[in-house]
């Protein structure tokens, strides 16, 4: 019986080791199917995001990447599946949780100034009508620092280029001092220096042993910056390691042909 | 009801009838007016027109009286009204054009300060000596106790005009409404169109002050355009469809309202139409929420069965109690989990699907077929039944689920 | 300055600031969230809400009407939701439907009910009686310390000075809340913030605003104070903290401006009688916002057209 039931799971190339799902594992998913309308943007996706790693949530347009991440911190609601982080139910974790949402995802004619967005990482930490105190405040700017944008601290928002919106993003997610940062293509969009400075961040916090998980879509960057892939399309295709899941097959399987001959040959000159 | 049967039939005297027509008339053309504004997403745009009448016909009686006149002349009112509404839309345009506040706040602060405005002159009139009996008040909930047959006329020729100049611009309207860009690729002149529909809907709301009033003419223009939606997803349609909802409410409110006392007409032709949404609303074949409710739960259970399914094939112990008690239900497990030979069976045939759709996704590397890998799409939906044999022979024979080969 | 001010002007001028500012605290949020028309639709439900009010309890009082409008509001605002979500309707479209239904409902059974014998109409309901919230037994300012005088004081105005104060406390509370699920509502729901009950919730407060406003007031002036101070002070400042403020400033302005033109205006001009005050209230305003546009130092956007320029 167990054997006719591992060699499914093998043939489907989908069971999760049972370590992956341990009590320490940063983020876990279960049977995550969300839907708009009658058509699964997600379906039952599982999935095992490791610690000490980045990993690279990666996919064709519309497979569902920024989804699966939203709702796995519920931000939009799904249909099924349960999410654990660090081994707790997430509204045990959220102390530990920081997100990077999508940068055009808010109004950034809001009224409000740069050191003003970094402290709302703070928010959970002081409370509604808590005191920020100077020590608090200090955290702030120096997580400013941290991107680069130390200077910046009370310019009015709507004056930020694209990059130092999400170099401010970024630091307010360092604001909250979690222990997995969930970041929602952080690199859509910006310029060369911004990448660069918020790679040399993310790295950093990789290697003082937190999580870090990014929506990601440029293949050609994935082998520089990430050393764990999930590869999504509605459903789950892989997940695992760069060097053995971020592989031609596994991409093909994820884009379905969708990406051309030329631009594999270019990933495999990366690879080599 | 014989009386307002008679209405209906046109027997309730001849002003009446004339209401009765105009208002039908009327009603057909703003809720194909509003049909475009609608799909245009600024429904609340009407609102903001409608209360900026209100110091146009102030100003206009004062100026008719000052001039010796009758202040209460319909026509004179109605221009005076346009007037203060088309200043009341150029502000929103500069507000949301020229500021950075949003359109919504725009209407919403034009909407307040004429209506408010309005109001000041209202008072004002009141004082006067001539306006005592002015009746103006009737234009904030529309009246047509005591209409006299020249303003009957003006409704009725005035609601003709109105269904003529929809007819007559339904082609560019409906290009801008349904997609601006692409009519401008066409060569319309999008601003101007959208400045054409706004001035049929300022010249609605005119028309309708004195049946309904500036506080429910708004209704006229976003009720029947949201009930149409419900019937149908082509723009063309919406358009005669809300022109038929408005009509009939407007038809029948208005006979309604002659024929009995104590029902002013205004609110009877927006509840007409609001019963006509709220039985669309409900029972609309694919928008409806009965439908949708009925979709949403056949979809939800099809998604934790298959799901649950999915869990069996792999021996993978089922954590989300909806998809326990589903699969107990339909009799594929028992209380205490364990697969049925039923559970076993289907379990089989959800894995063998998953392998085919391995295989197909080996075989058939464009994003067309494999695309439709979402977990719920049947393999036999996307490939041939000879498709499926090759996969098939790739895999070899059926494995069983659950030990039972 | 002198008793008849304190008699006949006193109260009017504070309750028509408590208003406004009542008013213009939540529309700040309503503002910033594409919201504001919310309180146009809350504004046309409250007719409904006290008609029937008043068929069930066959009473005028306070109490009741202030329950019944409160109610009306709460089912409007679930009931756009409903046509919103379940009918995939927008959201301009969805309050247009609702908001004009109701407000039908309302001038019928008025128009059914035999509502002559008491004071409940339906220009009350749109104008308010500010004028006539006059303070009878104050003999002068010395009556603000006398509690016999203040006793006799018109119930309206430690009502909405309640009202004001709860509101005040409410966004003070909540302003962490507000502020973050205003700018980033995916951020807020990361966090573990409740926006969807806090967006609720804001609207709720708008609708008491507006019911305890529209006794006193007329439901104009809570269109109007719902939207043009807070899109008066937007333009002025790029600090939420220091917009709310300056809408604060712009409504105590448009309350008084408004007070003073509508009862002493007309006698600049040469008319004895006074002019709809709640209707001068909502003028003000918005000729404060119209100055605003033209010359508020923040009026245009900065942020448009430098998406992808750095």
């Amino acid at each position: 019986m167990t054997r006719v039931a591992a060699t499914i799971a093998a043939q489907d190339g989908r069971a999760i080791s049972p370590a992956a799902a341990a009590s320490d594992c940063p983020l876990t998913l279960q049977g995550i199917t969300v839907s708009y309308g009658e058509k699964p943007a997600v379906f039952s996706v599982d999935a095992a995001f490791p610690a000490n790693a980045m990993t690279a949530i990666i996919g064709p347009n519309g497979a569902g990447k920024s989804t699966m991440l939203k709702a796995a911190l519920g931000v939009i609601p799904r249909l099924s599946g349960e999410v654990s982080v660090f081994g707790v139910p997430i509204e045990q974790a959220r102390d530990r949780i920081a997100y990077v949402p999508q940068r055009a995802s808010v109004d950034w004619d809001f009224p409000t100034t740069v050191i003003d967005v970094v402290q709302m990482g703070l928010y959970r930490k002081v409370g509604l009508i808590g005191r920020l105190s100077g020590a608090m405040t200090a955290q702030a700017k120096e997580c400013l620092d941290r991107v680069g944008m130390a200077d910046f601290a009370h310019r009015q928002i709507g004056q930020l280029s694209g990059g130092q919106q999400q170099r401010v993003f970024l630091a307010r997610a360092l604001a909250q001092d979690a222990d997995l940062y969930l970041l929602d293509e952080p690199f859509a969009g910006v310029d060369a220096a911004t990448e660069r400075a918020i790679i040399d961040v993310l790295k950093l916090l990789k290697s003082n042993g937190k999580a870090v998980v990014a929506v990601h879509h440029d293949l050609s960057t994935v082998r520089d910056y990430f050393d764990h892939v999930f590869l999504i399309n509605v459903r789950r295709v892989a997940e695992g390691p760069v060097e053995t899941t971020f592989t031609t097959e596994n991409l093909n399987a994820t884009y379905g042909g969708r990406l051309g001959a030329t631009h594999m040959a270019e990933l495999e000159g990366v690879a080599s | 009801m014989n009386s307002f049967l008679d209405a209906l039939l046109l027997n309730a005297g001849y002003n009446a009838a004339l209401v009765a027509i105009g208002a039908g008339l009327l009603g057909f053309a703003a809720g194909s007016s509003g049909t475009f504004l609608f799909l245009r997403k600024r429904a609340l745009v009407s609102d903001a027109t409608a209360h900026a009448t209100l110091p146009g016909v102030g100003i206009a009686f004062i100026i008719m009286v000052s001039m010796g006149y009758d202040g209460r002349n319909l026509i004179g009112l109605l221009l005076g009204s346009a007037v203060t509404a088309a200043i009341g839309l150029v502000i929103i345009e500069w507000i949301a054009r020229r500021t950075r506040l949003a359109e919504d706040a725009a209407i919403g602060a034009v909407l307040g300060t004429f209506f408010g405005l309005g109001i000041v002159l209202l008072t004002i009139i009141q004082t006067m000596s001539s306006g005592r009996q002015a009746g103006l008040e009737g234009f904030l909930l529309g009246s047509t106790a005591g209409m006299l047959f020249q303003d009957a006329v003006v409704i009725a020729i005035g609601g003709s005009l109105a269904v003529f100049a929809t007819w007559l611009m339904r082609r560019p309207m409906t290009l801008v409404a349904f997609d601006a860009e692409y009519a401008a690729a066409m060569g319309y002149n999008v601003r101007r169109i959208d400045l054409l529909m706004m001035g049929l809907v300022m010249a609605v709301t005119v028309i309708g002050l004195k049946l309904v009033g500036l506080i429910l003419i708004v209704a006229m223009l976003i009720i029947p355009p949201v009930t149409a939606r419900f019937w149908t997803d082509r723009s063309g349609r919406v358009v005669w469809i809300a022109g038929v909802v408005g009509g009939a409410s407007g038809y029948m409110g208005a006979a309604l309202s002659a024929s009995a006392s104590a029902m002013p007409t205004g609110p009877i032709i927006v509840l007409m139409a609001a019963a006509i949404f709220l039985f669309s609303l409900i029972f609309a074949p694919v928008r409806g929420v009965a439908a949708a409710v009925i979709r949403h739960h056949r979809f939800q259970r099809r998604v934790h069965r298959r799901q649950g399914l999915l869990s069996l094939s792999r021996e993978e112990p089922i954590r989300e109690k909806f998809t326990l008690r589903l699969l107990e239900r339909d009799g594929l497990i028992r209380p205490d989990g364990v697969p049925t030979d039923k559970g076993r069976a289907q379990a089989a045939k959800v894995s063998r699907d998953e392998r085919r759709w391995d295989v197909a996704r080996e075989v058939h590397q464009d994003a067309g077929l494999t695309g439709r890998y979402d977990g719920l799409t049947p393999i036999e939906e996307v490939f041939t039944s000879d498709e499926i044999q090759e996969f098939d022979r790739r895999l070899g024979p059926p494995v069983a689920v659950g030990g039972l080969a | 300055m002198g008793a008849d001010f304190v008699q006949f002007s006193l109260v009017p001028i504070l309750i028509g600031i408590f208003a406004s500012v009542a008013c213009a605290l939540p529309g700040n949020f309503l503002i910033l969230r594409r919201q504001a028309l919310i309180g146009d639709a809350i504004s046309h439900v409250v007719l409904p809400g006290i008609i029937v009010a008043f068929l069930i309890t066959g009473t005028v009082a306070a109490i009741p009407m202030m329950l019944g409008a409160a109610g009306a509001a709460v089912v409007a605002v679930v009931l756009i939701e409903a046509v919103k979500r379940l009918g995939g309707i927008e959201p301009g479209a969805a309050m247009g439907v609702i908001f004009t239904t109701l407000f039908a409902g309302g001038v019928l059974l008025l128009e059914q009910s035999d509502t002559s014998k008491v004071h409940l109409d339906v220009e009350h309901a749109l104008m308010g009686n500010l004028e006539s919230l006059i303070w009878f037994r104050t003999t002068g300012w010395e009556s603000v310390l006398d509690p016999v005088a203040l006793a006799s004081i018109p119930h309206e105005l430690p009502r909405m000075a309640a009202v004001c104060v709860l509101i005040i406390a409410l966004v003070l509370t909540f302003w962490r809340w507000l502020k973050i699920a205003t700018f980033d509502e995916g951020f807020a729901q990361a966090l573990g913030i409740p926006a969807g009950a806090l967006g609720f919730g804001l609207v709720i407060t708008a609708a008491v605003a507006a019911v305890a406003a529209f006794d006193a007031v007329g439901s104009i002036i809570v269109i109007a104070m719902f939207i043009c101070p807070p899109a008066a002070a937007r333009l002025m400042t790029n600090q939420l903290a220091t917009q709310v403020w300056w809408s604060v400033g712009f409504a105590i302005l448009s309350a008084v401006l408004g007070y003073v033109f509508a009862g002493y205006g007309p006698l600049w001009f040469g008319s004895q009688n006074a002019v709809s005050a709640a209707g001068m209230i909502a003028t003000v305003s918005g000729i404060i916002l119209g100055l605003a546009c033209l010359y508020g130092p923040h009026r245009s956007r900065v942020g448009v057209g430098r998406e992808e320029t750095a």
